[in-house]
């Protein structure tokens, strides 16, 4: 587990949003921009997909990402490769450590399952997806829901294949910043879970950073 | 009790050649045998809801639901719906994989080398990606709806560093896996190697398939009781049958 911090400074952000918890974000990350998500609170999940913004049929693949690089987690290094085998973003620092991308989105449907059946009418990462696709006039609905990212969620899985959902390791402050190696659509829903215990039932808001290429 | 194969309920059974792609609908209270033939299979599948394909197989939802990251006898695959798709009733080679994906043009190239058709005939070098999107595409099916995977008679794991281990020689010869539909279901297969098959030589193998008429799950199943999420699941899914 690497800590790469960034040498860059907010101050000259280009871009600067706080996302509270439940809330949806669809933004274009242009090739060479750099975009920081930072965990205001801790231990917050930023469920985040990714697209080529010139043919969203092109988009991240979590088990292409993984299998390229050898390993389960996300980190500073760590290239997301999209469905056509090319790079969508590089990680290019990372304070927490570690990142999810097996645990997938919170669902009115899953949370049926996994909690109580009573638990769909809460809100959810798929609504937030849902309700942004639904307004942008870019042509994306569920039909392009994949397997995401879960920024700062700490999902481990044992050499047994047990998959363990366990004590958060971000804190307040941590960030993960990752460059565009493409024009990119990022889309965001910073979790409203109420249900698991890994964010302490107390979802937060984080902060989002876009850095302009150097130039 | 769901019934075992036996003579007298089979439907019918196929075998898919090494490398090929097939595509069928398995209907709700049926059961499909996947029989590594020679040992050594690769089996990549993906599962649509029949009557709205928009539901579809959910490796996420999966995982977290049951606390796996590997699929055996008890688990089951769930759709992004909450509902069960297909349950593993019956498994031999104890653990199957379906986090790292599926082989690609790129990736097979560089493996094994270019195999056209002009040259190799039927012995040309396919991939599951491929695959996959030509039977897709007899549904109306395409890109978009390609999502993560289940490899069955593979074995993928991850240390404590989520370093991934690709299991070599895991499955063997009559290693099988048995999948009882819980809904109608669209199966799309790929019998092309694991991505992560690091056997120089292109060398896909044949699975054989035996579908047989299973009945649907009771009270006491063992897939339904495996863990509460489980009961909840299979309810959501009886749902659409009353």
């Amino acid at each position: 587990m690497s800590i790469v911090e960034s040498k860059l400074n907010p101050q000259h952000a280009s871009y600067e949003l706080v996302l509270p918890a439940g809330e949806s974000w669809l933004h274009e990350v242009k090739r060479g921009q750099v975009f920081r998500i930072l965990d205001l609170e801790g231990n917050q999940a930023v469920d985040t997909l990714f697209y080529s913004a010139h043919d969203p049929e092109e988009r991240y693949s979590a088990v292409d990402t993984i299998r390229e690089q050898g390993n389960i987690y996300l980190t500073a290094g760590t290239k997301l490769i999209s469905t056509e085998g090319n790079v969508l973003m590089t990680i290019v620092a990372d304070t927490c450590g570690r990142h999810d991308t097996l645990g997938g989105a919170c669902a009115a449907e899953s949370n049926s399952v996994r909690y109580a059946t009573d638990k769909k009418y809460m809100h959810s990462c798929r609504d937030s997806f849902l309700h942004a696709l639904g307004h942008c006039d870019c042509g994306m609905d569920k039909r392009d829901l994949t397997a995401n990212v879960n920024f700062f969620m700490n999902v481990p899985v044992t050499p047994q294949g047990e998959l363990t959902f366990a004590d958060g390791i971000s804190a307040p402050g941590k960030y993960v910043e990752m460059r565009a190696e493409m024009d990119v659509f990022v889309l965001i829903s910073n979790c409203p879970q109420l249900n698991n215990p890994c964010n302490a039932y107390n979802p937060t808001p984080v902060q989002l950073l876009i850095w302009d290429a150097a130039a | 009790m769901t019934d075992p194969l036996s003579k007298t309920n089979q439907l019918w059974e196929e075998t898919i050649p090494g490398g090929a792609h097939w595509s069928f609908v398995m209907k709700r209270g049926t059961a499909l045998r996947v029989t590594d033939v020679e040992g050594g299979a690769n089996l990549s599948a993906l599962f649509y809801n029949q009557e709205e394909k928009l539901e579809r197989y959910n490796m996420a939802d999966t995982l977290k639901a049951q606390h796996t990251a590997h699929l055996t006898t008890g688990f089951v695959l769930y759709s992004d719906m909450g509902r069960v798709l297909t349950s593993v009733i019956g498994d031999s080679c104890g653990w199957h994989d379906t986090i790292s994906g599926m082989s690609n043009a790129a990736l097979v190239e560089k493996r094994y080398g270019k195999a056209d058709y002009q040259q190799a005939r039927n012995a040309m070098h396919r991939n599951a990606r491929d695959c996959m999107l030509i039977e897709l595409s007899k549904w109306g099916l395409g890109k978009r709806d390609i999502v993560p995977n289940a490899n069955f008679f593979s074995k993928v794991s991850a240390d404590d560093t989520g370093a991934m281990h690709y299991a070599a020689d895991h499955s063997k010869a009559g290693d099988f896996v048995e999948l009882r539909f819980e809904m109608n279901v669209l199966v799309v297969l790929s019998a092309t190697p694991h991505s992560l098959d690091p056997n120089p030589e292109y060398a896909p193998k044949p699975v054989l398939l035996q579908a047989w008429r299973c009945g649907t799950p009771d009270k006491q199943d063992q897939c339904r009781n495996f863990r509460p999420e489980n009961v909840r699941g299979f309810y959501n899914t009886e749902l659409l049958f009353r």
